[in-house]
């Protein structure tokens, strides 16, 4: 002890001190700290609690058993990943029938989108939420670019920036989407979207495509300003608008006499 | 005439001229027109204020030289830009967002070194350069008789003496020459028209129409009667190159698929743009057409994804409408009816692609398309 009293003063003391509150602060935290909802999610538990959520908010719709009605399909073997991905997009519940359910709102906290997971998932086996290994990028940026071009370029746009379907229905902006709703989505398909399944992308390119999507995201623009990235229409649009009307601001005023 | 006042019968012009000579129109009548309109000539010339005003003078060529100055300024940053900025550094700007912080300096500096040269231009011409107004008269184009007879004149005896008009034959065979002269401009434009039959490009036959190799157990081409034994292709993912099972399609699937072996063919690329296909997956109760039914397996079939109109790819699938739509000029097809168009400036259907599943449990085309690929073409018949 008095070893300890003579070496107060130490200069490496400060330090040790402040690194053994630190330890002990964490520890304190990590024993009392609450547990993370996806320790819960799976027990039937989650089960219950889910069921409920989706009679109060679900069933006017998909009916009492999740069987589908005529205003909604049946949610039996759609999996978790597709509640985690409309609920937690805020796309269900529907806030009013339209050609194509948009991003909102998310409506529920993430314990109660989990607990809406575990009941829809207990209903048939379908695909289950992603781990976020695979959904928060360090892929392969060039793989998953070539293989975001050949599959969800035409109708997301090479750059990810959304665009038309017919019938005013559209193609998500997917720059600020999630990596996990990303997955999900080519996943299971939402609405006009088809299905892009293990089989056809597998999650590595999955992975890969979400990387890519990280990198656009983040990269900077080569070209100056790129006016959201939608190509010949906004380009096309400031041509013919700014760039015209500067043209013949000044044209007319090279005409003008200066008395 | 009678002397009548009726306004309606043309009268002698009312018309007297002051002592300038310009018309007047006197007041009996008012439809009365002057014989003819005088010119009017310039409006008064009207003085700028540095045409009498030194301050004024000395204070345009003040501006003058700021824009030069600005010019020569701007010139000297983009070489600093050029110097300095390194080409991966990225700077965030307002509006730009993240940008290439050398692109965008060396383009403003450009622009303000261009802008101040001309706008200095112009300032100069409209404040300080003479603006007064001058009247050049036009002359007859026509030239006078001397002057055409001595062009005539140059002409006939350049004739006379290069001996053209007494050498029969060298005036024919240059109007040959030169007349034939015009063949390679036009053929160019008419053989463009259309694909030849053969040709890589012809979108009568496509890689589907052909096979590939059977490798026997030496890892080598198998022969039979000198000839190389080859078995159809199968349906490939795009880009990796990988076989698809049928289990592999499930309800909703899009597979953008490209023929096995197309890599090992003089040009890939070329291939490419005529094989593209798409495989869906639908609910088979849902096609109406039997035809395409045959053509499928269990709801899923394939189709070139090479639209009819101008060629574009053809790959926005709607999963819930059954329709394809053409990025390019928006031509939908019905895929639940044989991908008949129904909405956009295609004319035919997409083109289907018989599949069937082989031995291993692959997809494969049994036959390529019957119809060619595409847009139409003139001899498409």
């Amino acid at each position: 002890m008095s070893s300890l009293v003579a070496r107060r003063r130490h200069p490496a003391a400060i330090a040790i001190v402040l690194l053994l509150g630190l330890i002990l602060t964490g520890g304190l935290y990590a024993a009392f700290a609450p547990k993370d909802a996806d320790a819960a999610a799976t027990s039937s538990q989650a089960v219950a609690a889910g069921h409920k959520l989706f009679l109060s908010n679900c069933a006017t719709c998909h009916g009492v058993n999740a069987t589908g009605t005529d205003a909604a399909p049946s949610l039996v073997g759609v999996g978790a990943a597709a509640v985690d991905f409309q609920v937690g997009t805020g796309r269900m519940p529907l806030a009013n029938p339209g050609v194509q359910a948009e991003r909102g709102k998310v409506q529920f906290n993430s314990t109660e989108i989990s607990q809406l997971s575990a009941y829809v998932a207990s209903l048939g086996t379908g695909p289950s939420i992603p781990s976020s290994s695979l959904t928060s990028g360090g892929g392969d940026i060039a793989k998953g670019g070539e293989l975001f071009r050949v599959n969800c370029a035409m109708c997301h746009n090479f750059a990810g920036s959304g665009g038309a379907l017919t019938r005013g229905k559209f193609a998500p902006n997917l720059m600020d989407v999630s990596g996990r709703h990303i997955y999900e989505a080519m996943l299971t398909g939402p609405q006009s979207m088809p299905v892009f399944n293990n089989s056809n992308l597998s999650p590595q390119d999955k992975k890969d495509i979400i990387s890519f999507l990280m990198n656009v995201k983040t990269e900077a623009s080569p070209g100056g300003w790129s006016m959201g990235n939608l190509g010949p229409v906004t380009e096309g649009l400031f041509a013919w608008t700014i760039g015209i009307g500067m043209l013949i601001f000044i044209a007319v005023w090279l005409g003008k006499k200066a008395a | 005439m009678t002397d009548d006042n009726d306004a309606s019968i043309p009268k002698e012009p009312a018309v007297s001229h002051d002592e300038s000579g310009r018309a007047v129109a006197t007041r009996d009548g008012e439809h009365a027109l002057p014989e003819r309109f005088e010119n009017p000539g310039l409006p008064p010339h009207v003085h700028r204020q540095g045409d009498h005003d030194e301050a004024a003078a000395k204070r345009s060529e003040r501006q003058v030289a700021a824009l030069f100055t600005i010019s020569m300024l701007a010139t000297v940053l983009f070489v600093v830009a050029y110097a300095m900025i390194g080409k991966d550094d990225d700077v965030t700007l307002p509006i730009l967002g993240k940008v290439h912080a050398l692109n965008v300096a060396l383009g403003v500096t450009l622009a303000f070194s261009l802008l101040g040269i001309g706008l200095g231009a112009i300032h100069w011409a409209k404040t300080l350069m003479s603006d007064e107004e001058v009247v050049e008269e036009r002359h007859t184009l026509r030239s006078d008789d001397e002057a055409r007879a001595g062009a005539i004149k140059v002409l006939t005896d350049g004739a006379e003496s290069a001996q053209i008009n007494r050498r029969p034959l060298i005036k024919y065979t240059l109007g040959g020459a030169l007349g034939l002269f015009a063949i390679p401009l036009g053929l160019q434009l008419v053989g463009g028209l259309g694909p030849f039959k053969g040709d890589v490009n012809d979108l009568r036959t496509t890689l589907w129409d052909t096979g590939v190799p059977v490798l026997g157990a030496n890892g080598k081409p198998e022969m039979k009667n000198g000839k190389v034994v080859t078995r159809p292709r199968r349906l490939m993912r795009d880009p990796e190159g990988t076989a698809i099972r049928l289990s592999d399609v499930t309800l909703g699937s899009v597979f953008h698929v490209l023929p096995e072996g197309i890599n090992n063919t003089p040009e890939p690329s070329n291939e490419k743009v005529k094989a593209a296909v798409i495989l869906i997956s639908l609910q088979e109760n849902k096609i109406k057409s039997a035809r395409e039914r045959d053509w499928g397996l269990d709801g899923v079939v394939a189709f070139s994804k090479i639209c009819t109109h101008v060629g574009c790819s053809v790959g926005l699938y709607e999963q819930t409408t059954h329709h394809l739509l053409c990025p390019c000029h928006q031509s939908t097809f019905d895929v639940t009816e044989d991908c008949k168009v129904i909405f956009g400036p295609a004319k035919r259907p997409l083109p289907q692609l018989k599949i069937e599943v082989d031995d291993d449990g692959y997809l494969y085309a049994p036959h390529g398309f019957e119809q060619p690929v595409g847009p139409s073409f003139w001899e498409r018949g």
